[in-house]
């Protein structure tokens, strides 16, 4: 086994403590891995060949292809990167300044509207470490950490021993789901642990929490169990540092984010509580703070010969529907698998270039397809945790491909 | 994870002795320890009436494969490589408290539970509490256990 410690790039919690056995360039054994983080990084089942509109090319002329599309396109689009290193990300927004594209990323319809409060200061958050060393109240609201991010229990949230919480579990920290259904992560929560809501029913939760903690009598229109609602809200009231882990399940059954900032704001005058976003691909957060950094929007842009537009009508979505995009790059994510099929057929009739390390659903409809190496195995980068700490990956093995963001940097030149 | 009475419902119930056993309930008792195999149960595997509970029983008690001294099994298939376990382990936090206690990679060859390649392995079963004479019966990675990969028997 290696004596250095690499980073798993299968999920946002990105790990720092894998161990790797390495056999003539290829990954044999990977320890201290989920299954998840495994099947990741031992590479992909199909590796992803460069083509030129079906044909069989070496990756130079599908590069020299990609920046003639991009050249000739006049507002094409710019998708993806929530699987790309920082360096390819900051490439994609230069590429996208210089052929007025629209820039977007899978947070537009994943964790957008939370990264963007947290990074508006409208929310109050921490990091993972703070969580493992302080949290004794720790709340997965529309989350299943044990599906999406098989170690976030193990490593962060619930089960080690921090600085403050020397104890361990069963004495230091309570674990509550809020979930409409009975998650895997609920399982571990106990038979206390899992507060059932229906479908759509967030935000008046949140509401009826706002009430017990400010001790009225909450209320419902589903009617739940008021006791137990009121056993919710003086454990919140207790804690010392508490910690909600916000899920899609939440974020997508919210119409905004004004309820979670009252009971934010609640929360906060009678006790100590903050949010993390549960963002799933590696570095998505890091897309969203980089264009935040540079334009002040963490996604749905547009630039125009200098210009900057943002708004709902420029997310990939919105661009996809009203076919008013000419060309598509695809880099670092899979929108045919994501996105529904309505939406997804707008790529047929233009020209759509995919950069991958693996065949993807996209890939395989895509003009033209460029692989690149396996960011944090066969190429290094920096990437952001979805806590937004920058975390740095090695490189791991010599596979020749080119990394993402040389792919980029050369496509840029090509223009 | 299956009960005595829940086997012995499925068993003849005839106390043939035809297994070695004096009664259909200690061969129970057997089955689920894994001491015996469903096929031991000869009435079970060739009489045509008992088909239908031969099958369920089949199901119902898994193949152990590796079974340690202490009677833990993983099941391979249904572990996720969480490392709960390994977290939540008092014996591996007592081996290793600034590694596998404090969330992150074992660095300690103490350890008794480990993720490897995916799937956690258990190692020197001797330090389990449930092992030797003060054996206490800990559950500590049986709860924590999201999708009850681990099993004792």
């Amino acid at each position: 086994m290696s004596d250095d410690y690499y980073v798993c790039t299968g999920c946002a919690l990105l790990c720092d403590d894998i161990s790797v056995k390495v056999e003539e360039e290829k990954l044999t054994a990977v320890h201290a891995a989920c299954r998840k983080g495994v099947a990741f990084m031992k590479g992909c089942s199909h590796p992803m060949e460069a083509k030129i509109n079906g044909e069989k090319a070496d990756a130079e002329s599908a590069i020299k292809e990609a920046s003639k599309i991009l050249k000739s396109a006049e507002k094409p689009l710019i998708f993806g990167h929530a699987n790309s290193s920082n360096a390819a990300q900051l490439k994609a927004i230069e590429l996208a300044r210089k052929t007025n594209a629209y820039l977007d990323d899978t947070s537009s319809f994943c964790q957008g509207p939370l990264i963007e409060a947290i990074m508006e200061d409208k929310l109050k958050t921490c990091t993972l470490d703070d969580v493992r060393h302080k949290a004794d109240v720790i709340i997965f609201w529309g989350s299943d950490p044990a599906s999406a991010h098989p170690r976030h229990m193990s490593r962060y949230s619930y089960f080690p021993r921090g600085k403050e919480r020397q104890r361990g579990w069963e004495e230091d920290r309570t674990v509550i789901a809020i979930d409409v259904r009975k998650s895997d992560t609920a399982e571990i929560c106990g038979k206390n642990g899992l507060y059932q809501i229906p479908v759509k029913g967030d935000a008046e939760f949140m509401d009826a929490l706002v009430s017990a903690l400010s001790g009225k009598v909450p209320k419902t229109s589903y009617d739940f169990d008021k006791k137990r609602l009121l056993e919710l809200s003086s454990i919140m009231k207790k804690a010392k540092f508490g910690i909600i882990f916000a899920g899609l399940g939440m974020v997508y059954s919210l119409e905004d984010n004004e309820p979670l900032y009252r009971l934010m704001e609640k929360l906060n005058s009678v006790s100590n509580f903050h949010v993390i976003p549960m963002s799933g691909h590696y570095n998505m957060v890091g897309f969203n703070k980089n264009l935040f950094e540079e334009t002040g929007y963490i996604n749905r842009v547009k630039f125009e010969s200098g210009e900057i537009k943002h708004g709902p009508e420029y997310s990939v979505v919105e661009a996809l529907r009203k076919k008013d995009v000419d060309a598509a790059l695809v880099i670092g994510a899979d929108p045919y698998s994501s996105l529904p099929r309505s939406i997804s057929r707008n790529f047929e009739d233009i020209p759509l270039i995919v950069i991958d390390p693996c065949q993807t659903l996209t890939s395989t409809r895509a003009d033209v397809t460029i692989p690149c190496g396996l960011v944090g195995v066969e190429s290094g980068g920096t990437a952001v945790r979805m806590d937004g700490v920058e975390v740095e990956l090695k490189q791991i093995v010599e596979s020749g491909r080119l990394s993402d963001e040389d792919v980029m940097t050369k496509i840029l030149e090509g223009l | 994870m299956a009960t005595v009475m829940e086997i012995y419902q499925l068993l003849p119930k005839t106390n043939c002795k035809e297994c070695g056993k004096s009664t259909c309930m200690a061969f129970a008792v057997d089955l689920l320890a894994r001491k015996f195999k469903v096929e031991d149960c000869k009435p079970l595997v060739n009489e045509d009436k008992y088909k239908e509970n031969y099958q369920k029983l089949s199901e119902m008690i898994t193949p152990v494969g590796d079974v340690t001294e202490t009677g833990l099994i993983v099941h391979e298939d249904k572990c996720i490589g969480c490392g709960n376990c390994v977290v939540a382990c008092p014996v591996n936090v007592a081996a290793d408290p600034a590694g596998a206690g404090s969330g992150k990679a074992p660095t300690s060859e103490k350890v008794i539970l480990k993720v490897e390649d995916g799937v956690v392995r258990a190692m020197n079963v001797q330090e389990c509490r449930r092992f030797g004479e003060n054996k206490i019966l800990c559950v500590a990675c049986i709860d924590t256990c999201p999708t009850k990969a681990i099993e004792f028997v």
